[in-house]
């Protein structure tokens, strides 16, 4: 029988270490590893690199401090008010040094990285101010094959985006982290893992293998037991972006990007929903949720 | 132009709204594409692509902005049968393969084509933060890239864009192959049409909207607009374009809250 990979939210976090280098799943506000990343933003380490397709994830770690440098193709929380109170918040005040890229050199990094290879050559961020972003750390190649007018193609060459952790979510996943997306996309939860030396799976539904082949067609096992290191079981540990089988809780992101516009309004959405355990954060959303409705 | 309803509609140009004027802009940024990725990022660009789907680009494949590939040519936010997947990673293979044409928003447009969605201010530390170079510079290398701005004004169409995500002509390096693919065939504003075929590929007007002036286009842009005095006039839609618009793409007229109503008179300013 393979290992059990089980674990709970603390023994991951046991693991990451300050200055540590660590991708995050998902993409905007969709399917990202909130769990995770609230128990993260509890957590003491500090000094972290961030790479990600940036939503409220990158905000929350923001928030608590705890981001020093960040790769990302954008930060959207993908509806109104769209821009991320929080990154913006570290952005302006200078908190954290950026490598912004094109979306595309996001894939095209962590294919580097889960291929081994130091760089992939590609055309997007030529001409651009990505380089610039990048203040030398972003170099060129020129192909030694040339075209048939016989100049030769400069191209950028991206940087494999290695990674000491990945967090993703999945919506099931069996104890050994086989595990499948029920949703329309698989973002790119398959490259981070690949592109890391640990990797973490926070899943909704934790079923058997049998259970879980059946569930699905192959094509959506988009992890198997190569790719991953722990699985934790989380029932909604995406909101309040949205899963497989449950949509984006917008009111509540909208009361997130309102709460950071006053240190007093942060204050008690931090006290209530960050700085507690991950099931009184459940807890406390569905009552969010009902006094909001009984106030309607 | 033929139209089928010429009977019930004499003047199917009388009422037209500014924002019909932009659909048929934005429609057109897709004349000739073929079969090609058509990827609107914003209401009346994403009118104008059902449009030209459903008159004379029948072979474009869109998009539900999601992951599938509608196999038909539904309204405005509404769903309808599919005929395939497109989840995100599999854009940037169609990106990369040059068979698409998006059209973008820009907080910032320069006369060199030079676009900025990313963030005001220096780059490590701005003034005001916001998508990020998002695709933007993978797109401008790679293929087709028009421009869809609601609000023509000197504040977008200013001097030089802060950061650079989508790629002007004057960055491009003519000693590298690489740099071939950049094209950008059209921007449409509230105002009128333009492209970048100005001396040096320079902003140029192509047509301002019935009711637009080129001293109003002069007043809303921070440069030298090449062409400006010479720019026609942007076509009216014909009836069965109109009837499309109205009835079947955007029968809630969403283009509307996008561009405000103006009067579309010649004689009204």
């Amino acid at each position: 029988m393979a290992t059990d990979k089980t674990s709970s939210l603390d023994d991951i976090i046991g693991e990451i270490s300050s200055g540590m280098t660590i991708g995050i799943g998902g993409w905007g506000s969709r399917r990202k590893p909130m769990a995770l990343v609230r128990a993260l933003a509890r957590s003491s380490v500090t000094d972290l690199t961030i790479v990600t397709y940036g939503g409220p994830d990158l905000g929350l770690l923001c928030a608590a401090g705890k981001v020093s440098k960040a790769y990302y193709g954008f930060v959207s929380l993908d509806s109104p008010p769209f821009y991320d109170p929080w990154f913006a918040k570290a952005r302006t005040t200078g908190a954290i040094t950026v490598r912004e890229m094109d979306e595309g050199m996001v894939k095209c990094g962590l294919e580097a990285a889960a291929a081994r290879l130091p760089f992939l050559p590609i055309r997007a961020g030529l001409g651009s101010d990505v380089p610039n972003f990048w203040d030398g750390e972003l170099r060129t190649v020129t192909s030694p094959y040339p075209d048939d007018d016989g100049r030769h193609q400069t191209l950028i060459a991206m940087p494999a985006l290695q990674l000491d952790a990945a967090f993703v979510h999945l919506d099931l996943a069996d104890r050994h982290g086989n595990a499948a997306y029920t949703g329309i996309d698989p973002y790119f939860d398959d490259l981070y893992c690949a592109a890391a030396t640990r990797r973490y799976l926070e899943t909704d539904r934790l079923v058997t293998t049998e259970e879980l082949v059946e569930k699905v067609p192959v094509q959506r096992l988009l992890l198997n037991r190569l790719n991953v290191d722990r699985v934790v079981h989380t029932p909604n540990g995406a909101h309040f972006t949205f899963a497989g089988e449950y949509g984006r809780d917008e009111a509540f992101q909208q009361f997130y990007a309102e709460s950071a516009k006053t240190p007093e309004a942060w204050q008690a959405f931090s006290d209530r929903f960050l700085t507690v355990p991950e099931d009184v954060y459940q807890t406390e959303v569905d009552k969010w949720n009902a006094e909001r409705e009984d106030a309607q | 132009m033929t139209t089928g309803h010429a009977g019930s509609t004499p003047d199917p140009s009388a009422d037209v709204t500014r924002a019909e004027y932009c659909v048929i802009a934005c429609a057109e940024i897709f004349s000739g594409a073929g079969e090609t990725m058509a990827s609107p990022m914003a209401t009346t660009p994403l009118i104008g692509a059902r449009l030209a789907r459903l008159t004379t680009e029948p072979d474009l494949l869109i998009t539900d902005g999601e992951a599938l590939i509608f196999a038909d040519t539904p309204a405005v936010g509404k769903s309808g049968p599919i005929e395939g997947w497109m989840p995100f990673r599999k854009v940037f293979d169609v990106v990369a393969s040059g068979r698409r044409h998006v059209v973008m928003g820009a907080n910032q447009i320069d006369r060199y084509g030079n676009q900025n969605l990313s963030a005001f201010g220096p780059l490590q530390h701005p003034t005001r933060q916001m998508f990020g170079s998002r695709g933007a510079p993978g797109n401008t290398i790679n293929h087709p890239t028009s421009y869809w701005v609601a609000k023509h004004s000197a504040r977008v169409f200013g001097g030089v864009v802060d950061v650079v995500s989508g790629v002007g002509y004057d960055k491009i390096d003519a000693d590298n192959p690489a740099f071939k693919y950049l094209n950008i065939p059209r921007v449409v504003t509230n105002l009128g049409v333009f492209d970048f075929e100005g001396p040096d590929h320079t902003m140029r007007a192509v047509s301002l909207h019935p009711g637009v002036d080129a001293a109003e286009v002069a007043e809303n842009t921070g440069f030298e607009v090449a062409g400006l005095a010479d720019a026609g006039v942007t076509r009216a839609p014909n009836a069965e374009e109109l009837r499309l618009i109205r009835e079947v793409i955007d029968p809630k007229g969403l283009r509307e809250k996008e561009v405000k109503p103006v009067s579309t008179s010649r004689t009204a300013r």
